[in-house]
């Protein structure tokens, strides 16, 4: 099988990798205590009121003229284009502030008709309970794949596979902190998607992995990691590539509301790409996998159809 | 023989794929802007006179329509462009007056071929629609107060009857009643009293200097069921309230303990939608206080539209809103605004027999609404937000009683025509058991929805063009068989989620575009591993056979374990994540069938049972 097989000597630079890993996890989890998440409205609670306009708005006029009616803690920019501008307001809830505040601005253009797009309203309390409930979400869902895994694989795999997606999880989070991104509830939702790609990709690396324990009876493990990483290698490479694909037709057409989302996605997929090369086999190698740990191998026959 | 499918499977294929073809099949045919016409009680029904007296309607105001129809006892005109179906709501409105809803909608053209076997779109969700979303938390703290407040009377008559002398009953700021006595052995029987007459009490006793005290506290499972009457009643009339506002496909639902989700897709006017369903406003009907009478029995009010006028009435109710059974808003003689109210059968009694004795003194309507304001407070040093709730009462009307009041009354004073009619709407659906306050609102213009649905679709169809057009490129004559297979997951996809008459989101548009990333993952790992057997030196047919073969576990392991994310995502999301997580999984699904089934079937038709010295891959 080697023989017509290219092997990369992907386990080489391991230690470099692992190094490389640890600085992103280090500044993510300094820019996470630091800076924290800039979190959107759907966690923070408050106001928002975004409205369109014919022309690009001059925001420092929406602002003073805002801030001239009373209203505090006023916050506008531009959301996607110039010509659609979002308000966020500290205020409670005021069934009547969308069309109050559209009326005060639509009465300063008098050259265009401006339309209330969105007027959205959340309480602190449901905020907290989101960001609570999205917390345990996600060790919930690590946890289920945990079990799954430890089931079908072993438990070092099970390891392995939680720990390269905590490792992606924690950057992609650290990119949304480090560059201040807002993080709302859709954005959540990415990271969550990001669990279940980042996970696909471990999972087909693992499989080769095991198979390969089996096949490979001489080779020792670093041997079996560099085949099984060059055997899935192309696939690897073309899944993210058609996923990248679609992901940026969505970043790019999809419009600002599910922007966050596809860059979650984006981040999440390019390092869930690098984390099921690097790293996940990697940590097999740490947890010091052998295959002792295979052995009784589950009743496949795969070994007896090889040529 | 090798990489041939059976008969049987081949037929099973094209089956599910053509039953997913006709259920996707309606989301092709596009919506017909109309208007819905239902009657707002049981005594108004909407029958063919009617919707023939509505086309006559139409036809003289000049405004074109499509069809109308009538189904199940509503009645659905069509038109052609939206222009059309408001000018069309307005002249409805007119001719219909209060007593039937006039609500715009969105009517699928479903063929009757497809809705014959059930088949019809997909429903959009609210950020593809526009519409207002409202999460309302009703106020438990409040909800049993007010029932302590009864069961402060109730102890009260109880030990009245049975001569049981007390000094005092008093309901706690902590959520405790206390009565006092100045006997023990009087208090001791009380005790045993309420026991066996209230057995949701829990009865303490205490003694303090002179005083002995009863603390009753109520049972867990008795503020339980208090709490959810109190958000049943709600429910209620929150839905009486939403369906008087004229919303064509309104949901109305509990959500958890003590919430309550609103839904009103493609409401034109939100902030009358906001300031109806938000209200907590009820009437009080009083006498007004005799000149004499002790200060104790009187309270005093200033009016509403007066300030600075005040009037002091008794403090017995008469009756309140709960007993209005209809009220209609009009003018009076002056062209003042009026509600003209018919009050239920109890209501009529009370009335009456009051009103027998008091003719000559005047009777003033008192409109009471509960609202509440939040104030921030630090506790354990960390700042929090507190909501104060609290009761305006003013007066609305104050009148001289000529005559015995029956069942049928008006009251006037009102400030404006739309402050009558939002109070005979509100008179009409029923007051609020307990407050609410808005804890989420998200309202999402029209449109915005359309341009949602516009940037949603377009991804799609580009992404979904970039990944047929690489694949083609890669793996060619596969690529092509795996692209038919994409875009028959795709339609696959469509149809179950029309099936499940699952609603369609932004997000949703989302999980789509990332479906069709995904899906051709399971692809991919076939034909790179059937690569694979070839540079091992397998022979095509036995490489196609082994490379779907070692494929499968894998695909297996990799789209459960995803799957199992996606459920995790249904059950905390709410709303547009949700939408997202359906499509997620509903693709993974249709995804491994289409990769794992269809494409087999595919390649199998093309390459099987013949013999093979080359792959085009």
């Amino acid at each position: 099988m080697a023989n017509t097989q290219k092997i990369f000597n992907f386990m080489g630079p391991r230690k470099l990798m692992a190094a490389f890993s640890l600085t992103l996890l280090l500044i993510s989890v300094v820019s996470l205590a630091i800076n924290g998440l800039k979190f959107g409205l759907d966690f923070t609670g408050g106001s928002l009121v975004e409205i369109g306009y014919e022309q690009p708005a001059e925001l420092g006029a929406i602002r003073e003229s805002l801030e001239g009616a009373g209203y505090e803690d006023v916050t506008v920019q531009t959301f996607g284009a110039a010509t659609d501008v979002l308000i966020r307001l500290g205020e409670t809830h005021d069934p009547q502030l969308g069309d109050n505040i559209l009326q005060r601005l639509q009465a300063a253009e008098s050259g265009q008709t401006l339309t209330l797009r969105r007027n959205e309203f959340v309480g602190s309390q449901v905020g907290e309970e989101l960001r609570e409930q999205g917390g345990l979400g996600m060790l919930l869902a690590l946890a289920m794949i945990m079990i799954y895994l430890a089931f079908r694989f072993q438990m070092k795999f099970s390891l392995g596979a939680v720990l390269a997606l905590v490792h992606d999880v924690l950057i992609v989070l650290g990119l949304f902190s480090l560059l201040q991104l807002e993080f709302d509830l859709t954005v959540l939702a990415a990271v969550l998607a990001v669990i279940g790609y980042s996970l696909n990709d471990t999972i087909v690396v693992y499989d080769r992995i095991r198979e390969n324990f089996r096949i490979m009876r001489k080779a020792d493990a670093v041997e079996v990691m560099n085949s099984s990483l060059s055997q899935t290698l192309s696939r690897t490479l073309m899944t993210s590539f058609t996923t990248v694909l679609v992901l940026i037709a969505l970043a790019v057409f999809g419009g600002s509301t599910i922007h966050g989302f596809a860059i979650a996605l984006l981040a999440g997929v390019g390092i869930g790409t690098y984390s099921s090369i690097y790293v996940a086999a990697n940590l097999l190698l740490m947890l010091k996998v052998n295959r002792d740990d295979l052995i009784p191998p589950p009743k496949e026959d795969v070994v007896d159809e090889m040529p | 023989m090798l990489n041939r499918y059976p008969l049987w499977k081949n037929l099973l294929i094209i089956f599910v794929l053509l039953v997913a073809g006709l259920y996707a099949a309606p989301n092709l045919y596009p919506e017909d802007y109309a208007v819905q016409v239902s009657g707002s009680r049981e005594a108004y029904t909407v029958d063919s006179a009617l919707i023939g007296r509505l086309e006559q309607d139409l036809s003289q105001a000049g405004v074109a329509f499509k069809s109308a129809e009538l189904n199940e006892g509503t009645g659905l005109i069509r038109f052609a462009d939206s222009d059309g179906q408001l000018r069309a709501k307005d002249v409805i409105s007119k001719a219909l007056g209060s007593n039937y809803v006039v609500a715009l909608n969105l009517a699928p053209t479903t063929p009757d071929w497809l809705t014959s076997v059930g088949a019809g779109p997909m429903k959009l969700g609210l950020d593809l629609r526009g519409g207002v979303h409202f999460l309302l938390e009703v106020d438990m703290a409040q909800a049993v107060g007010q029932r302590l407040d009864v069961y402060v009377s109730d102890i009260k008559t109880k030990l009245r009857e049975e001569r049981l002398r007390y000094r005092e009953v008093e309901h706690l700021d902590d959520g405790r009643l206390s009565v006092r006595f100045a006997d023990a052995q009087v208090r001791d029987e009380a005790q045993e009293l309420l026991r066996t007459n209230f057995p949701e009490f829990l009865v303490d006793t205490a003694e303090e200097g002179e005083d002995n005290y009863l603390y009753i506290n109520l049972t867990e499972q008795t503020i339980r069921e208090i709490e959810d009457y109190a958000v049943k009643q709600n429910l209620t009339t929150l839905r009486n309230r939403v369906n008087e506002l004229g919303v064509a496909e309104p949901l109305v639902q509990r959500q958890g303990r003590n919430r309550i989700v609103v839904q009103l897709p493609g409401i034109q006017d939100a902030a009358a939608a906001k300031r109806i369903i938000g209200k907590t406003a009820n009437l009080e009907f009083r006498l007004e206080a005799k000149p004499d009478a002790s200060r104790v029995t009187t309270e005093t009010y200033e009016f509403r539209n007066e300030p600075g006028r005040k009037a002091t009435l008794e403090k017995d109710i008469i009756i309140t809103g709960s007993n209005v059974a209809n009220a209609q808003a009009s003018f009076d003689e002056n062209g003042q605004p009026q509600v003209n109210i018919t009050l239920d059968g109890k209501g009529g009694q009370m009335m009456s027999r009051v009103t027998r004795n008091a003719i000559q003194r005047r009777m003033s309507v008192l409109f009471v609404e509960h609202k509440s304001r939040i104030v921030q407070q630090t506790v354990d040093g960390e700042s929090v937000e507190k909501r104060i709730p609290y009761t305006e009462k003013g007066i609305i009307s104050l009148a001289t009683i000529q005559s015995t009041l029956g069942n049928s009354f008006r009251i006037t004073g009102l400030e404006s025509a739309q402050e009558s009619s939002e109070l005979a709407l509100l008179l009409r659906a029923g007051a609020l058991a307990a407050p609410i306050y808005f804890v989420e609102e998200r309202t999402v213009g029209p449109s915005m929805g359309a341009e949602n649905i516009a940037m949603g679709v377009t991804s799609v169809q580009i992404g979904f063009a970039l990944v047929l057009a690489f694949m083609l490129l890669y793996y060619r004559v596969f690529g092509l068989l795996a692209n038919i297979a994409l875009t028959l997951n795709l339609v696959l996809l469509v149809s179950v989620m029309s099936i499940l008459s699952a609603t369609l989101t932004l997000p949703g548009i989302a999980g789509i575009v990332l479906t069709v990333g995904m899906a051709v993952d399971a692809n991919v790992l076939i034909f790179e591993r059937i690569k694979e057997e070839l540079k091992n030196g397998l022979p095509p047919q036995s490489a196609i056979h082994a490379g779907f073969g070692r494929a499968y576990a894998t695909i297996l392991d990799a789209n459960i374990t995803t799957l199992l994310a996606a459920v995790i995502l249904f059950a905390m999301g709410t709303g547009p994540v949700k939408g997202f997580a359906v499509t997620l999984s509903v693709g993974i699904l249709t995804s491994m069938f289409t990769a794992i089934l269809v494409t087999r079937g595919l390649v199998n038709l093309a390459y099987g049972g013949r013999k093979l010295n080359k792959l085009a891959l």
